[in-house]
């Protein structure tokens, strides 16, 4: 039984169909990556994991359980979480009120406090800058924060999507490893990138999507090594 | 240490405030004004807190505040209005029989009840409004930010015309008012005089609304201001913690009207028209979005300028012989915006910001300003 199964998912904004019937597992302690291009359906993909936005057809899987329907504080509870695009830390509030917030419904504070604890192992930056508000962080910073929050919930499946949007090329480098000692941590990793080159070298295995369907799937060394996808995703040309 | 010390600052000041009430209270004769102005800034100050737990801890844009406090104003009076008086109110068309025979009923009661009643009559006002918010708020709370506020404020309208329409003259008096209302009680038999009171119960409602503010739901309510998706995304409920702000608020906002209606010993639906909003708004805005102690100071110093120390500029004004022209009744309204507009362009986020006051603060402050002088010393 994989962690995570998605058979056959639709998605629908009004009229225009963003989620064609896409498939794909996530199997425990993998991380998995979708890459794609602008418009491909990945956030949608996220956000209809997390009950966000209402799904038009088929059913997602979490341990054999079915998330369809449920709501998105449920699904947060059952272990399953997103860092959002953009990060979308909460600017006005420290970084510690900030990573509070991730174990929102996490209600016994000896937990709490452990969580807390082992994402300042993890990322010792936001210890030295727990009373800082968030928006004021680089934005390096504030995309560890926005995957610290995420931590602080307890996931077993933490989902990221593109968490490089936006970051210097050497940030992006340290985001990528911090990914690594996530997955090395235990919590198995759904990641979204534009920028597949990082996405593939670092992904167990790789999805990619085109207008709403999978096109194409692999372990990530051979799909980074696919001509195909070099042309179109990597920037090589013929 | 420092927290024991700032324990320990505030316990005085809070002491010294309370003295400073006693002694008020014992030469009430010369007082009248200071002690009047001081009651509406209390009453003023808890529906500002009110007011911003929901517009500026929640980032709910509403307008709605007049018409909550319209409903536990009423019920206040209704509720306390004594039954020799009822005639003498409702002359024109006499008393709903069923809440004459509730009133008959209740002043029958033992003393020990008659002397929570008041506070009684205050909570069941606040009471019905958050029962009327929970209903209402179902439909408004899915709207956002502009269309929020004009809903709520049509809401507020809605309540106040519906206080003053025939329909409910047996009621509420329809377009007569309430008057007779009893003044402020006791609390505690005597131990804290009539006066102090609304100071008491506006601390009280407004250290409950802070501890809201400082628990996790707090914090929620905040992460909603923030960034909506990101909150939903952290498995808060956007639905039920908008909710819970709106009725807590409309709770406390009643509760104040209730006093308000005890302050003003006779209310009528005009006192509840839009104004009454736009001056708690005012308040909040100018005390600072976010800031409980920016809503209390604001509340005193835009209560007490707008209807006390300004008032001079409303009188005739001869300087040697010469009448100065413009010192004539509404003068003061004149100069009172021109304060306003300065105060907001010195304080572009009000005075207080989203701080809140602090001890260490102060004290950072003067040894900020030391060392400067140390640094230009050496």
């Amino acid at each position: 039984m994989s962690l995570l199964e998605i058979r056959d998912l639709k998605v629908c904004y009004g009229g225009i169909v963003a989620l064609n019937g896409i498939s794909f597992d996530v199997e425990e302690h993998e991380i998995v990556t979708l890459i794609g291009a602008n418009g491909a359906g990945k956030s949608t993909t996220l956000r209809a994991i997390m009950g966000l936005i209402p799904i038009a057809g088929g059913t997602i899987m979490y341990r054999g359980e079915k998330l369809n329907g449920l709501d998105t504080q449920k699904i947060v509870g059952k272990g399953v979480v997103l860092v959002p695009e953009g990060r979308r830390v909460f600017p006005n509030l420290t970084t510690l009120e900030n990573l509070r917030l991730g174990a929102y419904l996490q209600k016994d504070k000896a937990v709490i406090e452990a969580n807390l604890e082992r994402v300042y192992g993890l990322f010792p930056r936001l210890k030295e800058r727990h009373w800082q508000h968030a928006g004021t962080l680089s934005g390096g910073e504030q995309q560890m924060l926005a995957v610290g929050r995420a931590l602080m919930a307890d996931p077993k499946l933490i989902m990221m999507d593109e968490p490089s949007l936006g970051l210097a090329p050497l940030v992006v480098k340290e985001i990528f490893s911090i990914i690594r000692k996530v997955n090395e941590a235990g919590v198995t990793v759904l990641l979204i990138e534009q920028n597949a080159n990082v996405a593939l070298k670092t992904a167990n295995r790789g999805y990619v999507l085109e207008t709403g369907t999978v096109s194409m799937t692999g372990p990530g060394r051979a799909l980074l090594e696919d001509e195909q996808i070099r042309v179109a995703y990597l920037g090589k040309t013929r | 240490m420092r927290r024991s010390r700032n324990t320990v600052l505030s316990v005085i000041s809070a002491g010294v405030f309370l003295a400073i009430l006693y002694m008020l209270n014992m030469n009430r004769a010369g007082n009248g004004m200071l002690i009047s102005i001081m009651q509406k800034s209390a009453i003023f100050a808890l529906v500002a807190v009110s007011m911003n737990l929901l517009n500026g801890f929640t980032g709910l844009f509403s307008l709605g505040q007049a018409g909550f406090m319209s409903i536990g104003a009423y019920t206040t009076a209704i509720l306390l209005i004594p039954v020799q008086s009822l005639d003498g109110v409702y002359y024109m068309n006499g008393i709903n029989p069923g809440i004459r025979a509730l009133k008959v009923f209740l002043s029958a009661l033992p003393p020990w009840f008659q002397s929570v009643y008041p506070f009684m009559a205050l909570i069941v006002g606040a009471l019905f409004a958050a029962v009327i918010a929970s209903i209402v708020g179902v439909a408004v709370l899915r709207l956002k930010s502009d269309y929020l506020a004009i809903a709520t404020l049509g809401l507020s309208e809605i309540i106040r015309a519906l206080f003053s329409s025939p329909q409910l003259d047996g009621i509420t008096n329809g377009s007569y008012g309430l008057n007779k209302i009893p003044a402020f009680p006791k609390m505690f038999g005597g131990l804290v005089p009539p006066i102090i009171t609304p100071f008491i119960v506006s601390a009280v409602c407004i250290t409950l609304i802070v501890l809201l503010i400082r628990s996790s739901y707090g914090r929620a309510f905040m992460a909603i201001r923030e960034d909506e998706i990101a909150a939903e995304a952290m498995g808060i409920s956007l639905f039920k913690h908008k909710s819970m702000s709106f009725i807590i608020s409309s709770f406390f906002s009643a509760l104040a009207g209730g006093m308000l209606a005890m302050y003003m010993r006779s209310i009528e639906a005009k006192t509840f028209s839009i104004t009454l909003t736009y001056d708690i708004l005012l308040i909040v805005v100018i005390g600072g979005i976010g800031s409980v102690t920016g809503s209390v100071l604001g509340a005193f110093l835009v209560t007490a300028s707008k209807e006390w120390w300004l008032r001079f500029f409303d009188q005739p004004l001869e300087l040697f012989g010469w009448d100065v022209p413009l010192f004539r009744t509404g003068f003061r309204m004149v100069i009172f915006s021109i304060l306003l507009m300065v105060v907001v362009l010195i304080y572009r986020r009000g005075l207080m910001g989203t701080n809140e006051f602090s001890w260490d603060r102060i004290f950072g402050r003067f040894k900020w300003k030391r060392r400067k002088v140390q640094g230009g010393g050496s």
